[in-house]
């Protein structure tokens, strides 16, 4: 018993320090700037500046900021299920000259950084005339190896039979595609879409190099740029970022299990 | 009807086995073309236009001219690059450790029977699904002097409140001054404000190498506790002779992910230290001075031969994590 409480004793403790900053953020953003700027500070707001909410919204254009997100995130989230189902499917059920190689070139290449690469692609987008463009937030993203490295191990394990019933009944790749291997997969779809939202979501540095204008501005970029504008009025940055985390963490407290096993699964973040 | 030599180069599944005319045909290349379009063009390209890059002067508009080695000698010369790495240093041999250690701890509190796992499962994690961006913010203002939470619960257990993200003194320098060592420069070792990144980025990551953590412990079979309970052997014994050795699998991939990805690191500099990179550049890491040299100064070749280090260092970790590291790890 005593061990027990200790153990417990241990976990609230590190539990109030991971919470801590989120009650901070919720906190803050309800009190007045008088009172943000009180030391040693309030713990709880006296009056309740749901205002605040609004006020931030006024400042800058963060619905525009939302809209951008939504579009860039749809936008790579469907092509990367169109190219990642494809590619998965032949590197799993198809034998053709250099398959492994090819495979191993795609993971190998995932293992760059990406700021190795971020002036070129600058370069690249900017020839393109892409720059400042949703095309070039969602078309570099909309191939994504570890969407189908997982799809490919999934597509794998598909028992065989499946397979030679489907070839039997003249049925070509697509069609095999789409009426039996997608439909049997669909928690690992699901694990590949959660991990595209999430990584839409939070995504900063890619957006913040390739689009400059306020109206291309994503939620990450829109809410670093109302920081710099806005550095010292900390009850609307609070109130910026509650409104900036909470659809994640909505999301968050209905598909965990699922976040943790897409991230432990891909191994990488942001 | 299989040839021998293709079954031997590449691996076979008997229920894969398909007719000949169908291993002739295109449909495997067309239905990753997409893909490796994709790839190709904003991945692979990039890549070698980066190495083509770091010995152009590249401007704005475009290359400016070849200048060879030109871009390296400068950065070999360059005391802010310098800097920036033994930021980063400083910044990973903290961040990775502390990371590591403290998600062990708690896996292994969590691996216990007790309720509520599942709370402080999600409680610890919610970190690692909130922006960096967002985090950063919050985090600004509880390292704020003179108004932040965290100089205030350090007054209330009467310990002077520190300066934080504004103050640019050395550990190392403020530790070791007292008993006269003068340490400067990287052997003062990271800023105050550099160590406000460190915490930051630990609490950040905690979640993430928890959950690791914890399928790895879970995955030790019952009856190696079992015997080391009957041999007599006290927690930390347990920990260090049984636990230990089965999750040194695990623990390796985490230094490893955590080594790159702490490397990586960008935001952070960029939200919270003011002016970015400061104060005296003792935020400066190098990710983030790539960053200012392509897209504030639009030194592009330059910063490419930045790239070209980091993409060699990076590399180097992963080796030298492989070669010492790994020999050490225990495999089933």
């Amino acid at each position: 018993m005593n061990r027990k409480f200790s153990i417990h004793t241990l976990l609230v403790f590190g539990a109030f320090w991971m919470l801590l900053p989120f009650f901070w953020m919720v906190s803050t953003s309800l009190k007045t700037q008088m009172e943000a700027l009180r030391f040693p500070p309030t713990i709880f707001p006296t009056v309740l500046m749901l205002s605040n909410y609004l006020e931030a919204f006024r400042q800058v254009d963060f619905s525009r900021y939302f809209l951008n997100t939504v579009v860039m995130t749809v936008g790579t989230t469907a092509l990367v299920f169109i190219t990642s189902t494809l590619a998965a499917y032949a590197f799993a059920r198809l034998k053709f000259w250099g398959r492994d190689f090819l495979f191993t070139l795609f993971l190998a290449i995932m293992m760059i950084p990406v700021p190795v690469y971020l002036a070129p692609s600058y370069v690249i987008l900017s020839r393109f005339g892409w720059i400042d463009t949703f095309l070039a937030l969602i078309i570099p993203w909309s191939a994504n190896v570890f969407a189908i490295f997982l799809l490919r191990q999934h597509f794998r394990i598909l028992p065989g039979e499946l397979f030679d019933a489907a070839k039997i009944d003249g049925l070509n790749h697509l069609q095999i595609l789409r009426l039996i291997v997608l439909p049997l997969s669909k928690a690992v779809l699901v694990t590949v879409g959660i991990f595209q939202i999430v990584s839409n979501w939070n995504a900063f540095l890619w957006p913040l190099i390739v689009t400059h204008s306020d109206a291309m501005r994503t939620i990450q970029t829109g809410l670093a740029y109302f920081s710099q504008a806005e550095s010292t009025n900390y009850p609307l940055l609070c109130a910026a970022s509650t409104f900036t985390t909470a659809p994640l963490i909505i999301m968050y407290f209905f598909v965990q299990k699922q976040i943790m096993e897409s991230y432990a699964r891909t191994g990488i973040k942001e | 009807m299989k040839s021998k030599i293709s079954s031997f180069l590449t691996p076979t599944y008997d229920w894969l086995e398909l007719p000949m005319s169908h291993r002739k045909d295109l449909s495997g290349y067309l239905l990753i073309l997409p893909a490796l379009a994709i790839i190709i063009i904003f991945r692979f390209y990039p890549i070698l236009q980066a190495i083509r890059m770091s010995f152009f002067k590249w401007g704005m508009a475009g290359p400016l001219g070849v200048v060879g080695l030109k871009n390296f000698n400068r950065l070999l010369a360059d005391g802010t690059f310098y800097q920036s790495l033994g930021n980063t240093f400083w910044y990973v041999i903290f961040v990775v450790p502390l990371t590591i250690i403290l998600s062990l701890l708690f896996a292994q509190l969590l691996n216990q029977k007790i309720s509520g796992r599942g709370i402080y499962r999600t409680m610890y994690y919610l970190p690692v699904v909130t922006s960096i961006v967002a985090i950063s913010v919050v985090w600004k203002w509880i390292f704020n002097p003179d108004r932040g939470i965290l100089n205030a619960m350090l007054s209330l257990v009467g310990i002077e409140g520190l300066k934080w993200l504004n103050d640019p003194r050395g550990i190392f320098e403020i530790l070791l001054g007292p008993l006269n060592v003068v340490s400067s420069g990287f052997f003062a070792g990271p800023s105050i404000a550099l160590c406000a990144l460190i915490i930051m980025a630990v609490w950040h990551n905690i979640g993430y190498c928890l959950i690791i953590a914890l399928a790895g412990l879970q995955n030790v079979p019952e009856q190696y506790y079992e015997a080391a309970r009957i041999d007599g052997a006290g927690p930390w014994k347990t920990f260090r002779h049984v636990t230990l050795p089965l999750i040194s699998p695990t623990i390796f991939y985490l230094i490893i992910t955590q080594s790159i990805f702490a490397f990586n690191t960008f935001t952070p500099v960029y939200v919270m230290t003011q002016p970015p990179g400061g104060p005296l550049g003792t935020t400066k890491l190098v990710v983030f001075y790539l960053y200012e040299q392509a897209f504030k100064l639009w030194n592009l070749g330059y910063a490419n031969a930045i790239a070209f280090v980091i993409f060699i260092i990076i590399f180097a970790l992963t080796q030298f994590q492989k070669r010492f590291i790994e020999k050490r790890v225990h495999y089933e």
